[in-house]
């Protein structure tokens, strides 16, 4: 009874014939990484906030004398705050916006339908996170040499500062796209940068504050960060713990609460 | 029966027995069954708020069953997502991409994650997205979207694809290339599930339409079937006015009716097949008319799906 469907051709030219299957694992997070790295480069308002902003805000401190950076150079302390700035802006508010809107428009729920492991995208986006991350320090550390910066204390505690960071800001990020509606995401997370921004010991020194904000500010992620960065890129310490610790205890709240509340469509 | 399905596959792709889904109180399936066999295209057709999209992605794996059980090539869509998802297709209704990616990064990306995906250059071609292939996907037209998310759905060359509303929105000529597209998929031995709201749509295109309402099926066959199982059809003629109908009445079998409606124009209501055309021209030849313009109004699947579902707007 295969009689139906008017025009049919009934024999196919095997054009279509199925022959399903997934890509190997490592290539398909490949590919997911390189794709949404591209669409990150590409998108001008992201580029925005995490190439320019960080950029004209290391040139604009460091030559022109507008906040009181205490003694020393003041490349010294505003470069170890503006690589926190820049982590912030891909890990959290870069990643937050994007993700809520792949989330609104039904792209996290699509490839939820495609060969790819929802694990293997989170994998890829936090690849892809990372990438625009080292872009970032790269181009940022040229610059604040440029301006004569010099840094101090180890790369290990540098980049374990970067990378505990980087998981802190991503499950905040990700626990606003997976929870509130992109336009609320967009907007929160724009003022939430500009918030850590200006209180958060990036181009103003904690110590400007009353000493009662003081201690609550420095247990934000972005002090925590900036801070940790500054100890030892500017004094040479070799291992900040408090601020690891900080940022130790942010990651898990974060990406816990992200785990758990996380809405994929 | 199916020369054309490949060899060795099994008859049925999608089976649902019993499904109920609800959403806070209000339920959206409620106790639907609907078996899907190998190498066919089944529609399935109902009003808006009838349950097709929850059914559909219930077999996606998106949802999970509040009772009953689903199989889709004999896997449950939720427990054995990982091993089912690079065997189906899938269509959502609206959405899927990007915003800023080009219709033809994300047909390419998507090929990636795939073992042996068609030809993306040969695919753009088929669905003509050549002329929008760097458009970004926010500006491309409703026609387009739909057109990009048919091409994502079949890039990974699945067994069974499941399209939510494929043609909504689409001009005619994408509209045909979109059910070209599906006739060779069931040539090449892909079995198709869409939901649609077109009649001629379902028609045309399906060896079986489901028809649901309420969250239920409440009729299930071939298109043909459909049309002539119970509901009565229509036979028109004219002839000289004031025909004697009764011995033609006599004639005809139990059930059915004839009448003058206007002034040389008659109507034959009632199972109309050969038997009952041959009675009416063996009357009229008996009586000298010659029946002009004879002709049998089918129902149409339209007719069936009004009948079933009632004729009120849906919300």
């Amino acid at each position: 009874m295969s009689t139906t469907a008017d025009t049919a051709s009934t024999v196919g030219t095997g054009t279509y014939a199925p022959a399903p299957g997934a890509a190997p694992l490592t290539r398909m997070i490949a590919a997911q990484t390189a794709f949404e790295t591209k669409l990150l480069l590409r998108n001008g308002e992201q580029l925005l906030l995490t190439v320019i902003i960080p950029s004209l805000l290391l040139v604009l401190f460091s030559t022109v004398d507008i906040v009181d950076t205490g003694s020393g150079s003041s490349v010294d302390f505003l470069a170890p705050g503006i690589l926190a700035l820049a982590v912030m802006s891909t890990a959290f508010t870069g990643q937050a916006i994007a993700t809520g809107f792949d989330r609104r428009y039904g792209v996290l729920k699509r490839l939820g339908a495609s060969p790819l492991p929802r694990w293997g995208l989170m994998t890829a986006k936090t690849l892809c996170v990372l990438v625009t991350e080292v872009l970032q320090v790269a181009l940022l550390a040229v610059i604040a040499l440029l301006l004569g910066w010099s840094p101090h204390g180890g790369v290990g505690a540098v980049v374990l500062l970067l990378v505990l960071g980087t998981a802190a800001f991503s499950g905040l990020g990700l626990l606003m796209a997976g929870t509130l509606k992109a336009e609320v995401t967009l907007a929160a997370a724009n003022l939430v940068f500009i918030l850590l921004l200006v209180a958060g010991g990036v181009i103003v020194p904690l110590g400007k504050f009353p000493e009662g904000a003081r201690e609550v500010l420095r247990l934000l992620p972005i002090s925590a960060l900036s801070d940790g960065l500054r100890d030892v890129l500017r004094h040479g310490a070799s291992m900040p713990w408090g601020d690891l610790g900080i940022l130790g205890v942010w990651t898990v709240l974060g990406l816990g609460a992200a785990g758990a509340f996380f809405r994929w469509e | 029966m199916h020369s054309d399905c490949p060899a060795g596959g099994p008859e049925t792709v999608v089976s649902i027995k019993g499904l109920v889904k609800r959403y806070g109180d209000k339920t959206a399936v409620d106790g639907l069954d609907l078996l899907v066999r190998a190498g066919t295209v089944t529609a399935v057709l109902g009003p808006n708020g009838a349950g097709k999209t929850t059914t559909v992605e219930t077999c996606e794996g998106y949802r999970r069953p509040d009772a009953g059980t689903v199989r889709v090539l004999g896997l449950d869509p939720v427990a054995d997502a990982a091993r089912l998802r690079p065997r189906i297709g899938v269509m959502l209704q609206s959405g899927g991409v990007y915003s800023g990616a080009r219709a033809e990064e994300m047909l390419r990306h998507m090929a990636r994650l795939h073992a042996n995906p068609l030809d993306v250059d040969a695919l753009i071609e088929r669905l003509g997205l050549g002329s929008c292939g760097r458009t970004s996907y926010r500006r491309l037209s409703g026609g387009q979207r739909r057109r990009l998310a048919l091409a994502l759905a079949v890039v990974g060359r699945p067994e069974l694809v499941f399209l939510d509303e494929p043609t909504a929105g689409l001009d005619p000529q994408a509209r045909r290339a979109t059910w070209e597209l599906v006739r060779e998929l069931r040539a090449d031995g892909v079995s198709t599930v869409l939901t649609t709201h077109f009649m001629d749509e379902a028609e045309s295109l399906s060896d079986d339409v489901v028809i649901v309402d309420a969250g239920r099926v409440v009729a299930q066959g071939h298109p043909e079937e459909l049309c002539r199982g119970g509901a009565e059809n229509t036979l028109r003629f004219t002839g000289r006015p004031g025909l004697d109908l009764g011995s033609l009445l006599k004639a005809l079998p139990d059930g059915s009716s004839a009448d003058e409606v206007t002034s040389g124009a008659y109507r034959i209501t009632g199972t109309v097949d050969p038997q009952l055309l041959a009675t009416v021209t063996s009357w009229c030849a008996q009586h000298g008319v010659m029946p002009d313009g004879i002709s049998v109004e089918r129902h149409t699947l339209e007719d069936v799906f009004l009948e079933l579902t009632g004729k009120e707007l849906r919300r």
